[in-house]
């Protein structure tokens, strides 16, 4: 039984190193999909919305664990090979991508329809509304949500280790294994989540305060 | 699709179904008993003062911005060093009702800060303590008020429900888990699972709305009035 | 040839109809003022005249550009016709000068220099010069409505819309815009404006239409209108006092 020494906590630091890369790696792969599919989700065609919708509605409503499983084993089926991180990020992709995709398309619903009224009224493109009107105004809608997310994302990491990967609760667990003190072991882990974690949201509620001071009319 | 033998699953439906059955009493056993411990932390927050609206503040704190997984960990690993000898299924319910009560909290506080103020003033000038008039005249309005929000946050849990499957227990991730490892039918296993719990939330979502409907009856007109504008 | 040619112009919202055969000629130059109750059908009028409302028959032609619904044309159309809103509704994130400068820069094609220098001269004209670089956000609504008409002057359009401009200004800030407007109408703009300022609809428009009941009610020279009103309608409304 080992102890829970120094080689165990840069262990489990060395671990954390591997969420935040997960993290940053899935949110921006996620967050292009997610543009991608808040844009089909707005669109005029009814099969393009539809499959957006379908695919929203079907990802927020299972477990991120069953995420995990579906694309891993979706892509061994198409005969991918990934390594594990690789594997663990573009599953946390797709369930990032659904996600976002709603926070973004609920930005954009909310910008004020006179918005668009006013830009049309000046003769704009629709490609002009979204770039210079539109998109400016629901980036600052979309930013504390967003930051939100991000705070869920970092916690779902603690998932992956069903595909093999070895992040910050693995660590943990594997440590525990070997020491048999889970309080402070876990106590170790929570923290680090907790430091990650905490500025993230004070920052997502900070921002929302400051939008919601900028919006007096 | 001849790649695909889904036999081996149907095989083992019993005890998907036996699966589905834990993970419906786990959720629900957390829902009800984390909506009683949400209101409780709202409770002390509101009537008890700031040191201790600071504690329940910092639990919730500690629970949002730590992974449910690592709570889970804790408990089940942790507590039986400290004599308290648990299964996994109640070291999982104990999790659940301690993570959904904080969120939970937080979203009936909202609820609570909603109200607008000249109920409470109504209230006491009818000569109630405060707690009847929270209990009477705050908190049925603040839980009509945030029913939505917090159906979505008992359906996460439901959800959530599958990482319980980390320590063995055996709700339908827990299952899907065993009968994978007997069959090496993985991706049949979870295609049926992941539907399984399409089912679920969808049906959850639907009956928490009936739900909503039943207990608070005049919720539309209650969504109608503004939160800080009249008192109705 | 009239600037602006309604002609029997239906519209309804489902089942109800809103415009029962709407038609009214607009000279360039004119200025026409709608008055009428709320859901008289005004300012659907006058949004059908842009292209913001879709009209179920009837033609509607402004500024030489047939309305139709089709994207393309209807930018055309509105290069020309300038709309002004009752929520002001100017781009919160752009300064005054960018807000102004935008359409220009974007729909008309006009160099960065030249729409630079229209901006602070129509923002000159509405007497805001100081505010170029402000904020909507930090100018009041009589301000703010001030820099929307500028934001239209800007397109140099040939016909003026005005939906109920004023209705949703403290009262002692519609003199300013009223006087923008008084000036512009003077300046020989054709300007059709949905309003209660019946001081203004008397004194500043050329024609006066009431609208009751989706449909032209009574229609004539202004002073004439409001000193003579020939119908019951007309009469109770403009004694009611409640516009």
């Amino acid at each position: 039984m080992a102890t829970f020494g120094w080689p165990e906590f840069f262990f489990i630091l060395r671990s954390a190193g591997w969420t935040l890369l997960l993290t940053a790696l899935a949110f921006v792969i996620g967050g292009a999909f997610g543009a991608a599919l808040a844009i089909l989700r707005l669109s005029e065609n009814r099969i393009l919305r539809g499959f957006a919708s379908g695919y929203i509605l079907v990802i927020q409503s299972i477990p991120v664990l069953m995420v995990l499983f579906m694309s891993y084993y979706g892509l061994s089926l198409f005969g991918i090979e990934l390594p594990a991180f690789f594997a663990a990020s573009l599953s946390l992709s797709i369930y990032v991508s659904a996600y976002l995709a709603e926070i973004w398309r609920g930005s954009i619903e909310s910008v004020p329809f006179q918005q668009w009224e006013a830009s049309s009224s000046l003769a704009l493109t629709r490609a002009q509304q979204y770039r210079y009107v539109i998109l400016p105004q629901a980036l600052r809608i979309a930013l504390p949500p967003t930051v939100g997310f991000l705070v869920q994302l970092v916690k779902n990491t603690s998932i992956v280790s069903v595909v093999g990967f070895v992040e910050l609760s693995r660590a943990g667990a594997l440590v525990n294994q070997a020491t048999f003190l889970p309080f402070q072991v876990f106590s170790v882990v929570a923290l680090i989540y907790f430091l990650i974690c905490f500025p993230l949201s004070r920052l997502s509620r900070h921002l929302e305060k400051v939008m919601h001071a900028g919006r007096r009319h | 699709m001849s790649r695909f033998k889904f036999e081996a699953v149907w095989a083992e439906f019993d005890t998907i179904l036996a699966g589905v059955g834990l993970t419906i009493a786990l959720s629900i056993g957390a829902i009800v008993l984390g909506s009683v411990l949400a209101v409780a932390l709202v409770a002390v927050r509101t009537l008890l003062g700031r040191w201790a609206g600071h504690l329940v503040d910092a639990y919730v704190e500690l629970m949002r911005n730590t992974p449910f997984l690592v709570q889970l960990f804790m408990i089940f690993f942790g507590l039986p060093l400290i004599g308290v000898k648990m299964t996994g299924e109640w070291a999982a319910l104990l999790a659940m009702t301690l993570n959904l009560g904080a969120y939970a909290s937080e979203i009936i506080r909202a609820g609570v800060d909603s109200i607008h103020k000249s109920q409470l003033e109504a209230g006491e000038s009818l000569a109630l303590t405060r707690w009847q008039v929270f209990r009477y005249v705050i908190l049925k309005p603040a839980f009509a008020r945030v029913w939505p929000a917090l159906s979505s946050q008992f359906v996460l849990m439901m959800l959530a429900s599958s990482i319980c499957s980390f320590i063995a227990v055996r709700e339908l991730s827990g299952v899907a888990s065993i009968i994978e490892q007997n069959t090496f039918r993985s991706f049949e296993v979870y295609i049926v699972v992941t539907v399984l719990y399409l089912a679920l939330a969808l049906t959850l979502k639907a009956s928490l709305l009936w739900l909503g409907g039943r207990l608070f009856p005049n919720t539309s007109g209650l969504a109608r009035i503004e939160a800080k504008g009249s008192a109705v | 040839m009239p600037a602006v040619v309604i002609e029997n112009v239906h519209k309804s919202y489902g089942p109800v109809e809103v415009l029962k055969g709407v038609s009214l000629a607009i000279e360039t130059g004119q200025v026409f003022a709608i008055i009428g109750r709320s859901g008289s059908g005004k300012s659907t009028l006058l949004r059908c005249v842009n292209g913001l409302e879709v009209t179920q028959s009837g033609r509607i032609e402004v500024a030489g550009h047939a309305v139709t619904q089709e994207q393309k044309a209807l930018r055309e159309l509105r290069k020309d016709v300038g709309i002004v809103f009752q929520s002001y509704n100017l781009f919160p994130h752009l300064t005054v000068g960018e807000n102004i400068k935008l359409a220009p820069r974007l729909a008309k094609g006009v160099s960065e220099a030249e729409a630079d220098a229209r901006a602070r001269a129509v923002l000159a004209q509405v007497g805001l010069s100081e505010k170029f670089d402000a904020y909507p956000d930090n100018l009041s609504g009589g301000q703010q409505q001030r820099v929307a008409i500028a934001r239209s002057l800007a397109m140099q359009p040939k016909v003026m819309l005005f939906d109920e401009v004023t209705s949703a200004l403290d009262p002692e800030l519609t003199g300013e815009v009223l006087t923008v407007m008084e000036n512009l109408a003077r300046g020989g703009m054709t300007m059709m404006l949905v309003t209660h300022e019946m001081a203004f609809a008397r004194n500043v428009a050329d024609v006066t239409v009431f609208m009751h009941q989706g449909k032209i009610w009574e229609q004539g020279p202004s002073k004439e209108l409001f000193a003579s009103p020939k119908t019951p309608e007309l009469q109770a409304f403009l004694r009611s006092g409640v516009h």
